[in-house]
């Protein structure tokens, strides 16, 4: 039973990370149809320094991302502050409506963007990109700030208000540094939902104005080329970089100090 | 160091009435437990005068400074909260500090405060510690310095006690009495622990439904209960029920009670309260308050001993006795019980 998990496990883990592992490798290919025997070159990423169109989208990707990260992790903290804090009439219903968003298909909610921007005038491109984008990593911001909401003992405001603290104050010297983690988790979320995504980023490209995923979605149509390798491998290496200064300042697992 | 006075406050939820029309004085110096059971109104109370509800009727004043409008941020309160409540992201010294920056004292001269607070509570040193690196009974110590540092003018104390085990938690009972008995800080604690109320308190108020059933000094309380319910809540209580006839009561099998205190008119029904400690079993004839009971259960806790007894007609009685020579009375034997006119208080239902 146990090595049956040992090696469930390892499946696991083999089907995860080999082709990114092959992916990598092959951008170091000399060869273009990925022919054996390997030999090591840069030839890949010195064109892609010349692919001005991969670059140009690449960048408006990681724009896009840090602006979606931006905004999504202030509207939704604040949302969730109010759903967690507060009482009002319709809190209920509005967190229900938060979870359908994650659930429905992207494709769906891909073509109702596309066909409600049109129809009301805001038509595509960078701004329609932002909204979309925004719009889709709100929930997802919410579900992780709430979260680490409830991890956060309500009377520990009320503590600071008995010393002294306006409840304002209180939310900045104690509930604030406490929820930083979360909001920072949050924060990359968002920044990885922008950056991922590819159906209603597809919808809402212009021809001047597209996303990495667009744009290797339309190079790979064309023909592909490693250079595609060497773009998804600088992204990679971007994102784990993001994700271990997250777990640098969350220590995900500890939870002992949260009492 | 100042009184506390609450005037006919009334609380209500919904349409639940929570509180109703409560008027007491907490004065000067005073350490008063509100003792009661869940939802009686207790916790309401203390956040009321606390300042985190405000009350629909009704004022509070602290110190004679009408505060019912006053929030929280500005009554000067301490207050100590059942799961600690210290600041997990800032050391012991921030935590203790975190009072007084808010007050403008920062530096030294708050560090000079902190230290004193920390010797206070028998914690000198673990400043620079982190509440996590903390046992339970060591965090509630920094809370009370906490509480303590900013010279409150009342200490309200929210079931501080009742996360702890029992050991820890006699060692705190005992610590509080100390700090308050040489602070002279008037004392507001919430409990549903009766032993922690008598042991602790000059005042026991006890609630019930949202009032105040009876308040007083512990052993008046304990002594005289004013209702069944005042009897039952605290300590434990057998209740004969008869009617008044001539100064004294006829229970149903004929037995007659005397009660030393005041009984209704003759006539009436009557509720009589009567420790299971002061009854004792009694092998002569000489006067006094005389039952005949048969022993259904025995329940040896080492040191003390439990009966419970059964009249002729259903009745039941418990007795409490000492393990004075380890003789246990036997189960089913029949014997009389005997007690005081002295302990037998009519109650109020």
């Amino acid at each position: 039973m146990r090595q049956l998990g040992r090696i469930y496990l390892l499946a696991i883990l083999f089907f995860l990370y080999t082709p990114i592992l092959v992916m990598m490798a092959m951008g170091f290919n000399e060869s273009q149809l990925y022919e054996l025997p390997f030999s090591f070159s840069t030839r890949w990423y010195v064109a892609l320094m010349d692919n001005q169109q991969l670059l140009k989208a690449g960048m408006n990707s990681i724009i896009i991302a840090v602006i979606t990260a931006v905004i999504a992790t202030c509207l939704g903290t604040m949302a969730s502050i109010a759903l967690s804090r507060r009482t009002f009439r319709g809190k209920s219903l509005l967190q229900l409506l938060l979870l359908p968003p994650i659930a429905i298909p992207w494709l769906i909610t891909g073509t109702a963007m596309l066909v409600f921007f049109y129809w009301s005038g805001i038509g595509r491109g960078m701004h329609a990109l932002l909204i979309g984008h925004v719009a889709l990593a709100i929930p997802y911001v919410v579900l992780v700030v709430g979260t680490g909401f409830n991890t956060i003992r309500a009377d520990l405001e009320e503590a600071a208000m008995s010393l002294g603290s306006t409840p304002i104050h209180a939310f900045f010297a104690v509930t604030l540094p406490l929820l930083f983690p979360s909001i920072l988790g949050a924060a990359l979320f968002a920044f990885a939902v922008s950056l991922d995504q590819f159906v209603i980023s597809y919808f809402l490209a212009t021809p001047g104005y597209s996303t990495l995923p667009v744009q290797i979605y339309s190079a790979i149509r064309k023909g592909f080329t490693p250079e595609i390798n060497a773009i998804s491998t600088l992204l990679l290496l971007g994102s784990m970089a993001a994700i271990l200064i997250f777990a640098r300042f969350a220590k995900p697992g500890d939870v002992s100090d949260k009492r | 160091m100042t009184n506390v006075n609450v005037n006919a406050v009334a609380k209500t939820y919904g349409t639940t009435p929570v509180l109703t029309d409560i008027s007491t004085d907490f004065p000067e110096g005073s350490f008063t437990s509100l003792l009661g059971p869940s939802g009686s109104g207790k916790t309401t109370l203390l956040r009321i005068i606390a300042g985190f509800i405000r009350p629909d009727e009704g004022k509070v004043s602290i110190g004679g400074r009408d505060v019912t409008h006053v929030p929280v941020w500005g009554r000067n309160i301490g207050m100590m909260f059942q799961s600690y409540a210290l600041f997990p992201h800032m050391t012991i010294a921030q935590n203790v500090a975190f009072g007084l920056g808010r007050r403008g004292i920062h530096g030294a001269e708050a560090r000079k405060q902190v230290d004193a607070a920390l010797e206070m509570v028998r914690l000198p040193g673990f400043a620079d510690r982190m509440p996590k690196q903390l046992s339970g009974g060591q965090q509630q110590r920094v809370a009370l310095a906490r509480a303590m540092v900013i010279k409150p003018s009342v200490l309200l104390l929210d079931e501080p006690l009742s996360a702890l085990d029992r050991r820890l938690r006699q060692e705190m009972q005992v610590e509080l009495l100390r700090i308050q008995r040489e602070t002279g800080l008037t004392t507001i604690f919430v409990t549903h622990d009766q032993e922690e109320a008598l042991t602790l308190s000059d005042k026991v108020a006890i609630l019930d439904k949202g009032r105040i059933v009876q308040i007083g000094d512990p052993e008046t309380v304990y002594e005289k209960p004013l209702t069944r319910f005042a009897a039952e809540f605290l300590g434990d209580s057998n209740f004969l029920q008869g009617k008044v006839e001539s100064g004294a009561v006829r229970l149903a099998d004929g037995t007659v009670v005397h009660v030393t205190g005041a009984l209704p008119a003759d006539g009436a029904q009557a509720t009589l309260a009567v420790r299971p400690e002061k009854m004792f079993v009694v092998k002569d004839t000489s006067p006094g308050n005389r039952l005949t009971a048969r022993i259904t259960t025995v329940i040896y806790a080492g040191q003390a001993l439990s009966y419970i007894l059964e009249t002729a007609d259903g009745m039941q009685v418990k007795l409490f006795a000492q393990n004075r020579d380890g003789n246990l009375l036997k189960q089913g034997e029949t014997v009389v019980l005997g007690w005081s006119a002295d302990h037998t208080v009519a109650v109020a239902d």
